[in-house]
């Protein structure tokens, strides 16, 4: 059985080398912490942002669903220490805030590798082949190998992911995961991005599509219809289910169904077309 | 003809058997699904099955010629029913035929399971208590938290010939 996805973005850093805090930090009028909250929403279940207890009524993390970590001081490794214990059923992708080149594709190809059999799914670092830690995602079995990490004072993330058995995948985009560190490390990650992305680039809104949606068994119920044709600006499948989920109130979470376009199953990241049909599919139980 | 089909009315088996005679092969296997009375404790009264016709006839398609490819069957066919069935009709029939007896078993075997886990059909049942559920779905709704796609099944039925056929 493969755990649900949820996101966590590590936000309880003290940047000692910066002295900003990295969440806050702006790339095209947006905070990183928005941009990075934006990654991860349509690609997992659940997005949580990870705190220090004295940062909880910080204004632009309300807003967002924080995790606090329980044991304090102990850096990344303690967020993710919270966020497997506060849902232990659930498998989390974890991520850095120090990342402002990553993308979308980077977080699909991740999601696409990932192997719930294994303790964690992780990107090999483009600079020294080691796995890294903070763009990667931990299943629920790691938990008690955090937790023994943790007691036994072995903090560093990158280690215990090292020593671990982690599946280990080879990054497409190798610039996707560069971090900022310093004043001008930042400086010059804003001008490379707002170069890239002038007036809204990505994010500038997409038309709306007209799709046809298809629903069956215990969905069909819940939406109360079998089919519907919507008009919505989802750039993909999952995207697209979202919304539905929260217009009819349905009661999957994207990680149990299936999802099929043009009659054919097909990638919760598959982007829609005008036109296309699109079918969710619960858990089956044919014969 | 289809080596795959989805049928809303009951079948004859001994025409699909007929369809696979064949004069090369020296094995047949099939398995047919009935509908039982029970399920997890529960007095079961009837059952409905949902398809998705497009997608189920062609992912049924491509499970039988994985399994012609894998187990160099001579021949394999399987109809699945959709609509209302009552206790004791025949849900689903698998017959595959080969040269020889453990190629029919094995592929047989195959093509059950494949269908059981990767045909987007539904299986609704309904309780002697009026209460009604989807199988397989009713507890990812109850608790999210622990769903995934693939649970636990349950299986129904038995061969219609002695196999090799472990315990899923």
């Amino acid at each position: 059985m493969t755990a649900p996805l949820h996101g966590l973005l590590l936000t309880g850093g003290r940047s000692r080398r910066m002295q900003r805090d990295k969440a806050a930090l702006e790339y095209g009028g947006q905070t990183q912490l928005a941009r990075a909250m934006a990654l991860l929403e349509p690609l997992v279940a659940r997005s949580f942002v990870s705190v220090r207890a004295d940062q909880l009524d910080e204004r632009q993390r309300t807003g967002y669903a924080c995790i606090v970590d329980a044991l304090p001081d102990l850096g990344p490794i303690g967020g993710i220490h919270a966020a497997l214990h506060a849902h232990p059923h659930a498998a989390w992708l974890v991520l850095a805030c120090d990342l402002p080149f990553l993308d979308a594709a980077t977080l699909q190809q991740l999601i696409a590798g990932r192997d719930p059999q294994r303790v964690a799914s992780a990107f090999r670092s483009s600079h020294d082949g080691k796995p890294e830690p903070l763009c990667a995602i931990y299943e629920p079995a790691s938990r008690a190998l955090v937790d023994a990490r943790i007691a036994a004072g072995r903090l560093c993330p990158r280690d215990f992911l090292a020593s671990a058995d982690a599946a280990l995948l080879e990054l497409r985009n190798p610039r996707a995961l560069d971090n900022i560190n310093t004043g001008e490390e930042y400086h010059t990650a804003r001008q490379r991005l707002e170069a890239a992305a002038p007036a809204g680039g990505a994010s500038a809104p997409r038309a709306a599509r007209t799709l046809q949606v298809q629903y069956f068994a215990l969905l069909r119920e819940q939406a109360g219809r079998s089919a519907e044709t919507v008009s919505s600006r989802a750039r993909d499948a999952r995207e697209l289910y979202e919304e539905l989920r929260a217009r009819h109130g349905l009661g999957l979470e994207p990680a149990q169904l299936r999802v099929a376009v043009n009659e054919d199953f097909a990638d919760w990241s598959r982007p829609l077309d005008e036109g296309d049909s699109v079918a969710f599919l619960p858990p089956v139980a044919g014969g | 003809m289809n080596a795959f089909r989805l049928s809303a009315d009951p079948f004859d088996t001994g025409v699909l058997r007929a369809g696979l005679a064949d004069p090369g092969s020296g094995g047949y296997a099939a398995f047919e699904g009935w509908v039982r009375d029970h399920n997890e404790g529960r007095r079961v009264t009837r059952l409905e099955y949902e398809a998705f016709a497009p997608l189920a006839l062609r992912e049924g398609e491509r499970i039988i010629a994985e399994a012609r490819e894998r187990f160099g069957l001579s021949g394999a066919l399987c109809v699945h029913r959709i609509g209302a069935l009552a206790l004791g009709e025949i849900a689903v029939w698998v017959g595959a035929a080969a040269p020889h007896r453990d190629e029919a078993f094995r592929g047989c075997r195959y093509i059950i399971d494949e269908v059981k886990h990767r045909l987007p059909i539904w299986k609704k049942e309904h309780y002697e208590d009026g209460d009604s559920g989807w199988v397989n779905c009713e507890r990812c709704a109850a608790a999210p938290a622990l769903g995934g796609h693939e649970h636990a099944g349950h299986r129904h039925g038995a061969p219609s010939a002695p196999g090799p056929l472990k315990q899923a």
